[in-house]
């Protein structure tokens, strides 16, 4: 039951949805659990990988793997499993754990199942399909196992766990794997509360109606103590930066409370938020999607509801 | 130079899993997944006036063909139709490989993909392509240029947007935001049932029907079920006292 999960980081930190895929895989490894860390500050994350259930941490950090690009991971996750024979490979989905998890499938010519929200322990995968309408248990015919979460699945739980055993993996490149290169990075810094880390989100849509009217959500924001987030219509639109925007092309969310104004519930957008806990949208389109996976809905006008509940909220906060 | 692009063929409307063979129900309409469109459009637009060709090709049931008519009719020029019985239920490691095997037959300089597939919401197969097919991905391009034998990509992640470079042949997978494909003209339209049109089966690839299909997958799928509900979801219509009951509703919650 051995199982290897791919940690992504930004920067100096590790990426909370990986480290979920990490908590989770720790339940269900016979204490064989590994994660691997590729490129930038590789060796000085590992330890604390530890603290989140990894027993042994592969790190590899040359200067071909500094840049965040998806098939020199593929060589060295390939490696890794070949060497340490790993039954079962955990990532959570991103624009760059996503074509890693294709690519080492279509490498090791291993079964892939993707957008899972969870896994049991004898490694049958959660899989809602058709706009969350069924949901599909997905299994694998043969090892190793490639599962890849959708983002928001898991919490990251750190736990006492010791100092890893740190192991150093030099892989081979292949000239395919190396032959594209990052020439330039625009990172967006956002402004506020990081939207991915908050536990409240209030996100903005085209029903806000006026990129000033994007206040509405900064007031009721600040007053529940929380961030805001956008679609990805009115980041289109410049009514509000890119750093904000929810969803397929975005930020994927998973906070305590999601509050949806103006908001019609896109696929694009639903995938970002869907996994949050409790879900409030106000739309004044009774028919708009967002309703079918709200736990409360409310059809009305965000210009005359939202001011009225930011002062409620004021009020009894005190 | 050639520009080959992946599309598919999808089921129109509201979905459905053939409970009996856990597969999705094809037997419907379909249509060309829309996200596919956009990869058609950049292929155009690469294109422009020049000599390059544009061709198309898709694994898929008989009726994929409606799709690549589709595409044909916005300006590709030729299309390639897989379609066997035994390729029915491929997952990713056998879909890659058929398509990989395809494409090796075109040695396009250049391989397209939209962001995703709008039934099955995959979004990862030109990686399992490109590798197969030994040659540099790029996903999630928002916008796309070719300078030489160079080609260059804007690629938007979760953190912002990198620019990526990297020699052709090479594999791309556009986002939805890059253009607005065309309409097909109704010249278009008239036009495309006298482009060429091949349909290739298993064989014709040098494919053995152990590596296609149900055979040739290593994924499975087990049962289907309901998905948990949202417990006692609400709906309520603002009479003026909305910001009240949302309100209460978070204290019941304990979110403020």
């Amino acid at each position: 039951m051995s199982i290897l999960v791919l940690l992504e980081q930004h920067g100096n930190e590790l990426q909370k949805g990986s480290l979920g895929v990490l908590t989770k895989a720790a339940t269900l490894g016979d204490g064989d659990v590994a994660a691997v860390i590729v490129g930038e500050n590789a060796r000085a994350l590992a330890t604390e990988a530890g603290t989140f259930g990894a027993a042994k941490v592969f790190v590899a950090e040359s200067d071909a793997l500094q840049q965040p690009l998806p098939q020199p991971r593929v060589d060295v996750l390939a490696k890794v499993i070949e060497e340490n024979g790993y039954e079962t490979v955990m990532l959570a989905n991103s624009v760059l754990a996503a074509d890693v998890a294709a690519g080492l499938a279509a490498r090791l010519d291993a079964g892939l199942n993707w957008d899972l929200v969870d896994i049991t322990s004898d490694f049958t995968g959660k899989r809602p399909a058709l706009q969350d309408s069924v949901f599909v248990d997905v299994g694998w015919t043969s090892t190793p196992r490639i599962a890849l979460f959708r983002a928001g699945s898991f919490d990251a739980t750190a736990t006492a766990g010791g100092e890893p055993e740190v192991v150093e993996v030099s892989a081979e490149l292949q000239p395919h794997s190396t032959a594209a290169t990052i020439v330039a990075q625009e990172e967006e810094q956002s402004s506020g509360p990081s939207i991915e880390d908050a536990d409240i989100v209030v996100a903005g849509g085209r029903g806000l109606g006026a990129p000033e009217n994007f206040s509405l959500a900064e007031e009721l924001a600040k007053a529940l103590g929380g961030a805001v987030g956008a679609t990805r219509a009115v980041v289109d639109a410049g009514w509000y930066p890119y750093s904000a925007q929810i969803g397929q092309t975005g930020k994927v969310v998973a906070p305590k409370l999601y509050v949806a104004l103006g908001i019609s519930g896109a696929i694009q957008h639903k995938v970002g938020m869907q996994s949050s806990n409790v879900i409030i949208s106000i739309n004044k389109d009774a028919n708009a999607p967002i309703f079918e996976f709200s736990d409360l809905g409310v059809v009305g006008d965000v210009h005359e509801i939202v001011p009225k509940l930011t002062e409620l909220i004021k009020q009894r906060k005190g | 130079m050639k520009i080959a692009v992946c599309v598919k063929h999808v089921p129109e409307g509201s979905s459905k899993i053939d409970p009996s063979s856990k597969r999705l129900d094809r037997s419907g309409e379909g249509a060309l997944n829309h996200f596919d469109a956009n990869a058609v459009e950049e292929a155009l637009r690469l294109k422009g006036d020049s000599d390059s060709e544009v061709v198309v090709v898709s694994l898929g049931p008989a009726k994929a063909a409606d799709s690549l008519r589709k595409a044909l009719a916005m300006g590709a020029d030729r299309a390639v139709l897989v379609s066997d019985d035994a390729a029915a239920g491929s997952d990713l490691v056998a879909t890659s490989r058929l398509l990989a095997k395809a494409l090796e037959r075109e040695s396009a300089d250049l391989v397209l993909f939209g962001q995703q597939a709008s039934d099955a919401d995959g979004a990862v197969l030109w990686a399992a392509v490109a590798e197969r097919l030994q040659r540099p991905v790029i996903s999630q391009a928002a916008e796309v240029t070719l300078d030489g034998g160079t080609l260059r990509a804007k690629r938007q992640t979760e953190h912002g947007y990198d620019t990526i470079e990297a020699p052709l042949p090479a594999v791309v997978a556009v986002s939805d935001a890059i253009n607005e494909p065309r309409y097909p003209s109704l010249k278009g339209i008239m036009g495309a049932k006298k482009k060429p049109f091949d349909t290739l089966s298993l064989g014709d690839l040098g494919v053995d029907a152990s590596e296609a299909g149900e055979a040739g997958s290593k994924t499975s799928v087990a049962a289907l079920n309901d998905p948990p509900s949202r417990g006692d979801a609400r709906k309520i219509e603002d009479d003026g006292n909305a910001a009240q009951a949302i309100l209460d509703f978070l204290a019941e919650k304990r979110l403020v």
